[in-house]
């Protein structure tokens, strides 16, 4: 009995002094381990010309441009900030205005120039019938969210 | 309750007893979680047929989590209590988790690349997914890593355990840090963000996941048991024989 | 037949969204047969070292 309680004991507080460390490596780390900044954050963050970043938000409504050859120009905002993004390559299927987007490259005189462009979508699923009733009605106050994570928490 | 099927004796005629209902629920339930998931549920708004994955790839996500919450208790019990049957279940459990925690990255992937267009990110979501299968491997490696098999479940209960901090790492990824796998869309604050033809194929494919789980283990449990029950009779022989 | 091509064809997703089905199937299929398998193997050399002690384990699975 006493042995099964040492035992316990001992177990109990090497879980919390892992979980606390665990903790502490995370929050260390927190700039290595998010995918990318949102405009904003990049802003902030005062991103010199030439790193490789990846940036995170929304396609804004009515900025997508058809550029000379395969380029495509949009631009990304989180509705605080916006930013000129320009790609040239084949975009994913899920790539559209009002949709959330990362972009891989680094910005160049303002413009970031993407690498790679994927799309994110959000947590909400629905068949396309409801998403027009919703629409239709009023009700939609789903598709605004833009995905930096300050915006995402619920 | 829990006392009485930690006798591995006891736990035999009990499995015997309830191994062929939870066999046939889990046939019963895969047929009506496939029917509505493949024929009866509509395509999803933004993402059309690919939601189909989700009935497989979000059962197999959590019965991966499922399977290492149960795997770590179960190590927990063993190193503490020393309950025989405790180290055979987590024993039992690690392949299964194991390939759970393969599926969920495999149609991950064949997801990911139609919607995000990629099929890997080092995301913090699928980071710490990918983690959690190597501690699935490194668990069973460990475990037979020893000529004793007291030893081996031993360092390996400890190794369970301490790579437990990753599962709510791999929860609340997606809450805590920018991703590119979107937030929780049924265990969420606010309840689910899934239309109800939706959300039900992916409850019954959850259900029907974890019934399966649940099939798979009293089989394996039972092959520890007389796998235990073999090597114990060769011990007997083999002493015998030396007289 | 057109509604099985349509079904087939997944919206032009069918080479995703069957892999992914495919994918699951061996691998459940699969771990369910191996530990079936290794069960009987198990109560097989069970039963050859003691044909008195294998009677409670050999019941329906």
């Amino acid at each position: 009995m006493k042995r099964k309680h040492k035992r316990l004991t001992f177990v109990a507080i090497a879980l919390l002094l892992l979980g606390a460390a665990a903790a502490l490596v995370l929050s260390a780390f927190e700039d290595s381990i998010v995918f990318f900044y949102s405009p904003t954050e990049l802003a902030e963050k005062n991103v010199v010309d030439g790193r490789h970043v990846r940036i995170g938000g929304l396609v804004k409504e009515g900025s997508i441009k058809k550029g000379e050859g395969a380029v495509t120009l949009f631009e990304v905002t989180d509705l605080s900030n916006t930013i000129a993004v320009s790609f040239t390559g084949l975009l994913p299927d899920l790539f559209r205005e009002g949709q959330g987007v990362v972009a891989e490259g680094k910005l160049k005189d303002g413009v970031f120039m993407a690498s790679d462009v994927l799309a994110k979508h959000d947590e909400n699923y629905m068949p396309p019938e409801v998403a027009d009733a919703l629409k239709k009605s009023g009700q939609w106050n789903t598709g605004g969210n833009p995905p930096a994570k300050e915006e995402s928490a619920k | 309750m829990f006392h009485r099927f930690a006798n591995p004796a006891r736990f035999l005629r009990f499995a015997a007893v309830i191994q062929p209902w939870i066999a046939g629920l889990t046939v019963l339930l895969f047929a009506v979680g496939l029917y509505l998931g493949l024929l009866a549920s509509p395509a999803d708004y933004q993402q059309g047929e690919t939601v189909r994955m989700m009935y497989v790839h979000v059962p197999s996500a959590w019965m991966a989590l499922f399977c290492y919450t149960g795997m770590a208790i179960s190590c927990g019990v063993a190193l503490i209590w020393k309950h025989p049957l405790a180290d055979l279940a987590a024993k039992a459990t690690a392949p299964v988790g194991a390939s759970f925690t393969f599926l969920a990255l495999v149609t991950g992937s064949l997801w990911g690349k139609p919607m995000w267009g990629a099929w890997w990110v080092w995301d913090a979501r699928l980071t710490s997914m990918l983690v959690l299968f190597f501690l699935y491997l490194g668990y069973m490696a460990l475990n037979n890593a020893f000529d004793d098999p007291g030893r081996g479940s031993k360092a390996s209960s400890i190794l369970a355990l301490v790579g437990f901090v990753n599962v709510p790492i791999i929860k609340f990824s997606v809450d805590w840090w920018n991703t590119l796998h979107q937030p929780a869309s049924v265990v969420k604050m606010g309840g689910p963000a899934i239309h109800a033809s939706i959300l039900s194929p992916l409850l019954v494919m959850g259900v029907a996941f974890t019934t399966y789980y649940l099939w798979v283990l009293l089989i394996r449990i039972r092959r520890e048991v007389t796998a235990n029950k073999v090597r114990a009779l060769q011990m007997r022989q083999a002493s015998r024989g030396e007289q | 037949m057109e509604s099985l091509q349509a079904f087939w064809d997944m919206g032009g997703y069918g080479h995703f969204v069957w892999p992914a089905y495919g994918v699951v199937a061996v691998v459940l299929i699969g771990l369910f047969v191996e530990s079936r398998r290794s069960l009987k193997s198990a109560e097989a050399e069970l039963a050859a070292l003691a044909p008195s002690k294998a009677e409670d384990t050999d019941d329906e699975t």
